[in-house]
């Protein structure tokens, strides 16, 4: 979905100029070009704005709809019923839900989400608190993502239908298709428990991260193995290809210099929308491995409906979201000449 | 002949193995270019052209491979070099310009750094100073605003100015031979001109010599010095330009060149070659033209005829020449 409605977008501002080519100097053009990025970027993010209302909106709705009272639950079952109406009312819980809706917009658009019921304490407080852990688990899962995909990719390119190529095209599958908590489980319960060569839990030194790092990233390395390998495979047939070797490139030569940078437009690309898969396998990681970040965050909100806490959490992975995209999209801007100039 | 011959193709057999069976795409094929010439290959699409120029470049891939002959490259033997030596060969001493300038340069690195990229590999200078070789080639080649242009991506520039920097590209090392397999079919009629000018231009300046591959026999008149007509992975006939035309041998190339309008005759129709390229798969028992052949009699069916000589540098591979020198076996 992320992707088709980027290269929709793609197409829809992307057009240009109004200027016929011929009556644009190359002054203007360039001028031009600077400004279609600019423009492209505004676009963009005004088009984010109703899609971050509708998300809003929707977790807002959700969490009203499920049964059960808030305040019973951060109070217990066995609360003086006047207490709960009391505490209901100082939260606000009592007026009209487009009221609430309405006061939670307005209250967020100053950065203010609200108080935690579980934690007491502000919301976006919390979230900044745990985001850099999240950072640094999702920056080392996409190392290792990189790392091992891009490796595996070339070298699967190169020994096309040889047996490493099958071989690495077998564990990138298995990678993209191994649901997360199951790697995360197997690979705590070989490595940490078993083995004893990282702790179970927590995410303090190196050494505890790097089970997380490979168990988030294990998956992005299998798509990006497999969309390098298809990709440059498709390449390695194309006209410049064959004049790279006439001009006497070695075929090393001509896949790191010709062919992977072709081959890598889409892969990047891919990776920036990953994001929100990253994201939503961070939520399990963090929980699996006690990494004190959003996922772990969010997932605590959950269990014990903190509202506000929940709210914020989706909020903010939705801007990433959006973020990611928009990079993405920027991306292959800067290394698509074609697609660079609006063409 | 007497000249010095820097690029001699003997017997060259490459095959593909294909899962229907083996494929002669390349069926004994002998080519002599001397120094400082303009050699011409025509025949109709399918018939050997591209895949005799792939040959001898090394280019041949998987499921082709070159499976007899021998290639010398001014007393070099390079039918087996490896990747090594190859790469110091190719694009160096040889090289090679395509059908296609639309596809052929790399769409995301500018034109002059692929050209550049040549000239690196193969010569010990400075970036900066190749990259000023690069705009002197561009300005030879005929590129306008050559400083501007070397900074270009392939998307910007014509077909016309493709083909130009794929020339450029060709040249920049000042190689012993350059192949252009129909280097000006997918262009204009008048940037084919240009283009062929050009070419010529450069032949005769740093004596270069040229393997052009077409299918047009206008073009080959223009342009070339000796013909080599190719058919179903043979040479049916070779000679001078001037004695082909005027001595025409075979009825392989009678059609070719009957088969070209003509302003001062008013045909009714334009003469075509009855039939279709056989299937390389299942070529007829005799001579691989008689199916379409006017003239073919019963031997045509049964027997291969070699390539006979027929005047002085004039080979024909047909009955009706049949001699004492043979050029070439069968
Ligand atoms: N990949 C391939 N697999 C099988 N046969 C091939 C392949 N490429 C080319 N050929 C054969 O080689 C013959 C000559 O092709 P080519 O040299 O490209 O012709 P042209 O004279 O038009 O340049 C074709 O007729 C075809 O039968
Ligand atoms: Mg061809």
């Amino acid at each position: 979905m992320p992707q088709n409605e980027s290269v929709i977008l793609r197409h829809v501002f992307c057009k240009g100029s109004i200027l016929p080519e011929y009556l644009q100097t190359t002054k203007d053009k360039e001028k031009e070009r600077g400004f279609s990025v600019l423009k492209k970027v505004l676009k963009r993010i005004l088009i984010s704005i109703p899609v971050l209302i509708g998300v809003v909106l929707a977790i807002f709705i959700m969490l009203r709809i499920v049964p059960g009272n808030p305040v019973t639950t951060m109070m217990g079952e066995h609360v003086n019923p006047a207490v709960i109406e009391k505490v209901s009312k100082e939260m606000g819980l009592d007026q009209p839900y487009y009221f609430q809706f309405i006061k939670y917009v307005a209250n967020a658009l100053r950065g203010d989400f609200g108080t935690s019921y579980r934690l007491n304490r502000n919301v976006t407080q919390i979230i900044v608190e745990a985001f850099p852990h999240t950072v640094k688990l999702s920056v080392l899962a996409a190392v290792v993502a990189w790392i091992i995909g891009l490796t595996a990719g070339v070298i699967a390119a190169i020994r096309q239908n040889k047996l490493l190529d099958r071989l690495f095209m077998g564990c990138a599958l298995m990678g993209v298709s191994m649901p997360v908590f199951m790697t995360a489980l197997v690979l705590q319960y070989v490595f940490a428990f078993k083995l004893k060569w990282f702790p179970v839990s927590g995410f303090d030194s190196l050494n505890a991260m790097v089970l997380p790092a490979i168990v988030l990233g294990w998956n992005s390395a299998g798509s990006i193995a497999r969309m390098t390998r298809s990709n440059l495979v498709e390449i390695m047939q194309n006209d410049f290809i064959r004049t790279a070797r006439a001009k006497g490139l070695r075929e090393s030569g001509v896949i790191i210099g010709h062919a992977l940078k072709n081959a890598m437009l889409p892969v990047v690309t891919m990776m920036a929308l990953q994001i929100s898969s990253m994201l939503s396998g961070a939520v399990l990681t963090e929980s699996v491995f006690g990494v004190p970040g959003i996922g772990r965050l969010a997932v605590n909100a959950i269990e014990t409906r903190d509202m506000p806490l929940l709210q914020g959490t989706v909020i903010f992975t939705t801007v990433l979201i959006i973020i990611g995209n928009l990079v993405a999209d920027l991306l292959y801007n800067v290394l698509d000449p074609r697609i660079r100039e609006g063409e | 002949m007497s000249e010095s011959i820097v690029l001699d193709i003997r017997n060259l057999k490459s095959h593909f193995f294909t899962a229907k069976g083996e494929v002669p795409a390349v069926d004994g094929v002998s080519i002599q270019v001397p120094a400082g010439k303009i050699i011409g290959i025509v025949g109709e699409s399918g018939c050997g052209k591209s895949m005799t120029a792939m040959s001898v470049m090394g280019l041949l891939r998987y499921p082709g491979k070159v499976v007899d002959g021998t290639i010398t490259l001014d007393g070099r033997d390079i039918t087996h070099l490896s990747p090594k030596e190859l790469s110091t060969v190719r694009g160096n001493e040889l090289s090679m310009i395509f059908q296609e300038p639309m596809t052929s340069l790399n769409p995301v690195i500018t034109v002059g750094r692929q050209v550049r990229e040549a000239i690196l590999l193969h010569q010990k200078v400075s970036r900066d100073e190749a990259k000023k070789r690069v705009i002197e080639i561009f300005r030879e080649v005929g590129i306008p605003e050559p400083e501007k242009r070397y900074n270009s991506y392939p998307h910007q520039l014509s077909g016309g100015l493709r083909q130009r920097v794929m020339i450029g590209m060709a040249m920049v090392c000042k190689p012993k031979v350059m192949i252009a397999d129909e280097p000006t079919t997918a262009l204009d009629v008048t940037i084919e001109a240009q283009i062929l000018r050009l070419m010529k231009k450069l032949c005769r300046e740093q004596g270069t010599s040229i393997i052009l591959i077409t299918h047009n026999m206008g073009v080959v008149a223009e342009t070339c010095d000796y013909v080599y007509v190719m058919y179903a992975g043979k040479v049916m006939e070779q000679a001078e330009t001037f004695a082909l035309f005027e001595n025409t041998s075979h009825p392989y190339t009678q059609g070719l060149l009957k088969s070209i309008p003509k302003l001062n005759e008013k045909a009714e129709r334009l003469y075509t070659i009855e039939g279709v390229v056989p299937n390389l798969l299942h070529l007829p028992e005799g001579c691989n033209f008689c199916t379409r052949c006017t003239e073919a009699d019963a031997r045509c069916r049964k027997e291969k005829p070699a390539l006979y000589q027929a005047g002085d540098g004039h080979g024909v591979r047909c009955f009706k020449y049949e001699s004492e020198v043979q050029l070439d076996g069968k």
